[in-house]
């Protein structure tokens, strides 16, 4: 253990813990939604307020410790929705809630299987309205996959580690 | 016949409703959980020709679901949908008793296809 006050070493991005998500994101969406993605480069970030104002969060525990969000531009979620869920679905309903969840809940799952052995991921969790901040663990850096589709834009916010490497 | 689905979401149950639906007549119920599920079940003496069984849920899980099922009932069709891809899932999920196992995110086809070889499967035996 290094005492507090020892400089941090800036955070690196492991690709071993970001690619899952990024395949994750685009088998979902293809699979799912019918809807292709392409991504920017995975960057490291700051700010404790998620990219978007629609934001479905999932939590880690087990082999692989922190917090999943998947943080939607409003009229990009709302088409997303509407294509996963195969109807128009207000956003003011539960159900609007509900989907944004389920989406969260396949990208986390999805990674999770390349992630640790013996890792689980919470019941969804979806915060809706622009600005609102989202606790993560301290000590873990957030990457943020920044998302783009033909209907709008998204970002995956992955910070998360793992506390036994997989055994693959 | 009658199928019972299990997934915490609306969403969820809706698509699987949407695509079993071309198995022919069927009559679905809905469980947001496995404690609903255990209710649906108490409450349908007539029982289910299939029950499609979510693993992360609230208030009780999937696999906690298939277990209490399988302590009086080895015969009720039960296919896992979930997230959850592990093999070390799968091989729990098999062995509290589950007939056959859907990973999601799923196409309509993978999911009818599953579901239709997994029935024809057990009516074959039975
Ligand atoms: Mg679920």
């Amino acid at each position: 253990m290094q005492p507090s006050q020892a400089t941090p070493t800036p955070p690196t991005i492991n690709p071993k813990l970001i690619v899952p998500f990024v395949n994750s994101v685009r088998n979902v969406f293809a699979t799912m939604v019918g809807v292709s993605t392409t991504m920017d480069r995975p960057r490291i970030k700051t700010d404790r307020a998620p990219a978007y104002d629609v934001s479905g969060i999932i939590g880690f525990s087990g082999d692989v410790i922190g917090t999943v969000v998947v943080s939607f531009q409003k009229c990009a979620a709302a088409k997303l929705v509407e294509a996963f869920a195969g109807m128009a679905v207000d956003p003011d309903s539960p159900d609007f809630a509900d989907a944004v969840g389920e989406l969260a809940n396949m990208i986390a799952g999805g990674a999770k299987q390349h992630l640790g052995n013996a890792a689980d991921i919470s019941i969804p969790s979806v915060v809706i309205g622009q600005g609102h901040v989202i606790t993560r663990p301290s000590d873990v850096p957030c990457v943020v996959i920044p998302c783009k589709t033909e209907v709008g834009d998204f970002a995956v916010e992955v910070s998360v580690k793992q506390l036994q490497t997989a055994g693959t | 016949m009658k199928i019972l689905l299990v997934d915490d979401s609306r969403t969820m149950r809706n698509i699987q409703k949407k695509v079993l639906g071309d198995l022919g007549a069927v009559e679905f119920s809905e469980a947001g959980d496995g404690l609903e599920a255990l209710t649906a079940i108490a409450s349908t003496p007539e029982g289910f020709n299939l029950i499609m069984v979510d693993w992360n849920m609230p208030n009780m899980d999937g696999i906690t679901l298939i277990s209490r099922i399988r302590e009086k009932d080895k015969a009720t069709p039960l296919i896992m949908a979930t997230t959850e891809a592990e093999k070390s899932r799968v091989m729990e999920a098999l062995k509290a008793g589950v007939n056959n196992y859907v990973i999601k995110p799923f196409t309509p086809e993978m999911l009818l296809e599953k579901v239709k070889t997994t029935l024809e499967k057990l009516k074959a035996v039975a």
